[in-house]
């Protein structure tokens, strides 16, 4: 039995190591520290990307999905450090303190010209946010009861596209810094609904906004445009090829799709809107 | 010794050509304009010159000075740029209103109106020592927190009560100072003219007072027409948080340059006007 036992670790060391030597060339001194690959994620980052505020844990779907790259690109648990970026510090000009930067940055043509970004490791629906009690006013999953209601949204973020082109309110949506102020907003009646990522929604609406619920989704196979999220790298980053090679790898092998089904919940049960 | 023997000479051309000290004065004149001329160039041709040097400056000109984006965010900026104005043309009145207000609360003599006056302070302090944001989100998301029906919590209604708030705490204290700069002697007369203590405040102190502190409430109102950018906190979409919605979409600072060429636009006019109010004023007391 023990013989067995080691000879199976011996087996996945080596078969690791082989990894590590196959990919480690293309990481070789393209990272920011030699051996380390630094990864940086927001301040706060939120459930259920990263459980806790604490991505060194691996816990929530970015952190794991981050842990697995790093694995595909031959860096070992212990050789990837975390740092923390707001959006603006990820795209100013000069020098960045991360290899790649995640926090669920949707890949633009727009913002494509600035930085680069990665292959797609998420494809997200965009959902409304609302509370029970808009519901129980009358508002329905449809683009013209949509319309009448007051909106609101994160103003750095993709939603607002598809905001103004899809649902095309009837009055100028509301915008804040971030999740906590519109949330705050719902909850004191300035708007009505939100536009969030479903998963960012699904957790917001059970946990966070009181008497919150989704109203309906937009789902991504439904848009021209699908919310696609990148790994977020300063333009002409080497790293580039090495980062896509690994998601690659991590889609063919159906990991990537093992973590998302892990930390996002299944949205199956929320309306989709026509 | 000779220059001695000279000097007759030179008094008697006074009247007609210039004296040799005039020439020297002179001299320095236009030596310190080359001077000053030549150092302007200098530093002026340092910058242009150098800061392109900058390994970093193709990168910095793509992410701030962007001609496409700028092109294509400007004429949005302009358009949000008019609920600014808006925002200020209906507080800067009410700002006025309360400020004077408060400003009265605090000059009270009676003793029976001690309490106003305990409230005039106790405002002024409150809302000088916090800052602007703050007031806002506590306002802004706070009361209509409450359970206010719209359109009664319209963050419009509430940011406008919180820049009130805090800038008629400024105002006050500004109209104070210049009540107090109007000597005792004018009450005095005042009242043995016959003028009772309010009309004394309404026809006396205050048309001079307010006269003492118009540039320095102008300097006022210039920081309000930009804090006014700190009610997009709670959701108005004006100018600075378009930018930032720009900012987001091309990932690029260009739009805050534009903002900031707009506010500056209306901003550097009225500290001219500020500043040309305050000497013409420093000219008419000397």
């Amino acid at each position: 039995m023990k013989t067995i036992a080691t000879a199976s670790l011996a087996f996945v060391l080596t078969s690791t190591a082989g990894l590590a030597d196959g990919h480690a060339s293309c990481a070789t001194g393209n990272t920011l520290t030699d051996g380390v690959l630094t990864i940086a994620t927001g301040n706060p980052a939120y459930y259920p990307w990263v459980m806790n505020d604490d991505p060194e844990s691996g816990e929530g779907f970015e952190a794991a999905v981050a842990y697995a790259i790093a694995a595909e690109m031959g860096f070992a648990a212990d050789a990837v450090t975390w740092v923390r970026t707001s959006f603006d510090e990820a795209i100013q000009p000069g020098a960045k303190n991360f290899d790649f930067n995640m926090q669920q940055y949707s890949i633009t043509p727009e913002r494509d010209e600035m930085v680069d970004f990665s292959a797609p490791y998420y494809t997200s629906a965009m959902a409304v946010l609302t509370t029970q009690a808009v519901i129980d006013a009358g508002a329905e999953a449809s683009l013209e009861s949509l319309r009448n209601l007051k909106w609101g949204a994160v103003a750095t973020t993709t939603a607002l596209p598809l905001l103004s082109d899809v649902i095309q309110p009837d009055s100028d949506p509301l915008l804040y810094n971030d999740n906590a102020d519109v949330n705050a907003a719902i909850m004191a009646g300035q708007i009505d609904a939100a536009l969030y990522d479903l998963p960012t929604a699904l957790y917001l609406s059970a946990v966070v906004v009181e008497g919150g619920a989704l109203l309906g989704q937009f789902p991504a196979e439904q848009s021209e445009t699908p919310d696609q999220f990148g790994l977020l790298m300063e333009d002409g980053n080497p790293l580039k090829e090495c980062v896509d090679a690994a998601i690659a790898a991590l889609n063919e092998s159906g990991e990537l799709a093992a973590i998302e089904a892990q930390w996002l919940a299944d949205a199956t049960g929320v309306p989709v809107i026509e | 010794m000779s220059e001695t023997s000279h000097k007759p000479s030179a008094v008697a051309h006074a009247a007609t050509a210039p004296t040799r000290r005039e020439l020297y004065e002179a001299g320095v004149r236009k030596r310190s304009n080359r001077v000053a001329l030549l150092s302007t160039l200098a530093v002026l041709g340092a910058i242009v010159v150098l800061v392109p040097l900058a390994p970093g400056w193709e990168s910095v000109q793509r992410a701030f000075f962007n001609g496409r984006v700028f092109a294509a965010t400007f004429p949005g900026l302009l358009e949000a740029f008019v609920l600014n104005v808006a925002i200020f043309a209906w507080s800067a009145p009410l700002i006025a209103i309360v400020g004077l207000a408060i400003a009265l609360c605090r000059d009270t003599r009676s003793p029976a109106l001690f309490p106003l006056r305990l409230f005039g302070i106790a405002y002024t302090d409150v809302f000088r020592g916090l800052p602007v944001v703050l007031v806002i989100y506590i306002i802004g998301f706070g009361i209509p927190g409450l359970g206010l029906p719209r359109p009664w919590n319209s963050p419009y209604i509430w940011g406008t009560l919180a820049l009130v708030l805090v800038y008629s705490a400024y105002v006050a204290e500004v109209l104070r100072s210049g009540i107090d700069s109007i000597h005792q002697s004018q009450r005095s007369a005042a009242a043995s003219l016959g003028l009772s203590e309010r009309d004394t405040m309404r026809y006396v102190v205050l048309p001079q007072a307010i006269r003492n502190v118009v540039p320095a409430n102008m300097n006022l109102f210039i920081a309000l027409q930009k804090d006014v950018a700190l009610l997009s906190f709670i959701g108005p979409v004006e100018i600075f948080r378009q930018a930032g919605v720009y900012k987001s979409l091309y990932a690029n600072f260009t739009p805050y340059v534009g903002a900031a060429l707009i506010f500056l636009a209306l901003t550097i006019p009225a500290t001219r006007y500020a500043d040309y109010l305050m000497n013409k004023q420093n000219r008419a007391r000397r």
